[in-house]
């Protein structure tokens, strides 16, 4: 399905996803058509879904960001569904995961302050429905975060 | 710290959604000039609020059937250890997030891997094998939705 050549370019945008199609085409050795027909079919194929442009959270002034992870009441037949439905109405929450392991779900929570935290935490999170337990990992620093494959 | 008005977010919003558009197809979306866009992208990008691009990639279709977070905690403590931890556990190819938490775990992983056999193969012989690594929790990720956070129009 990709070859050699798709997965360089892959390789490429992944490691520099700011550059433009002449700038990929020269660090893959193809030229700027050939890139643009490739990231094309790529996209046509769904092996690219999208380009996002990435919000520093910090730079608005949300200094906390928090994993909360969560074990859901599996004995409620929709508990997966209402909970992921009422998650999605917190504008703090910035990303929805769901595992297959110990924990069910984890929220990122973004959040202005410990104040704000707090709030959040006792006003919107613990009034989730179906939770049966809830642990918070919050994040000191990044070391790494990088969007890059081993392909 | 930089002040949004409803415009700003709604220029967050639409770039977050697809971060290839123009300032001139951003204008064109929210009824701004291309140079008032311009503008407002430019003070965004200043104030750092704008950082970067990112690439999103179906791992499926590209060959990496399995993504697993591990939450990691040290058996041993101090300052050269967690040094140590954190220059081996960067240079695994695998792990693309390393965030250093406070709570049951010591540090929160994201690893990709092509399938489970993979996966088994970067844990036992990258991840335990670790300076200083001591309990290991894995869950495997089935589904994952980005939500446009505090700038989503409710904000």
């Amino acid at each position: 399905m990709l070859d050699d050549t798709d997965r360089r370019l892959l390789r490429q945008m992944l490691a520099t996803p700011e550059a433009g199609v002449s700038d990929l085409a020269s660090r893959a050795g193809l030229s700027p058509a050939a890139t643009s027909r490739r990231i094309d079919r790529l996209k046509r194929a769904g092996v690219i879904r999208g380009i996002h442009a990435v919000i520093d959270w910090r730079a608005l002034g949300y200094a906390v960001e928090v994993s909360l992870r969560v074990t859901l009441d599996k004995t409620a037949p929709r508990a997966f569904d209402d909970f992921i439905a009422a998650a999605r109405e917190i504008p703090e929450v910035a990303e929805i995961q769901t595992f297959l392991g110990r924990v069910d779900l984890r929220l990122s929570v973004l959040a202005r302050d410990m104040g704000h935290y707090q709030e959040l935490y006792r006003e919107r999170i613990l009034t989730l429905p179906h939770i049966a337990d809830i642990e918070s990992l919050m994040q000191v620093a990044t070391i790494k975060a990088s969007q890059a494959l081993p392909i | 710290m930089i002040d949004l008005d409803a415009t700003d977010r709604a220029i967050l919003r639409a770039l977050a959604e697809d971060g290839a558009l123009s300032a001139g197809a951003v204008g064109r979306a929210l009824g701004l000039s291309q140079p008032a866009a311009w503008r407002r992208i430019r003070r965004l990008t200043e104030a750092g609020v704008l950082a970067g691009r990112r690439v999103e990639i179906d791992l499926d279709k590209a060959g990496f059937g399995v993504t697993v977070f591990l939450g990691v905690k040290l058996a041993t403590k101090g300052r050269v250890s967690l040094e140590d931890f954190e220059r081996a556990v960067t240079a695994i190819p695998e792990v693309q997030i390393v965030h250093h938490v406070l709570g049951l775990y010591d540090y929160r992983l994201r690893v990709v891997a092509r399938d489970i056999a993979d996966f088994e193969r970067i844990l036992r012989r990258r991840i335990m094998t670790l300076p200083g690594v001591g309990n290991v929790e894995a869950n495997v990720l089935m589904s994952e939705e980005r939500r446009p956070g505090p700038i989503g129009s409710q904000a």
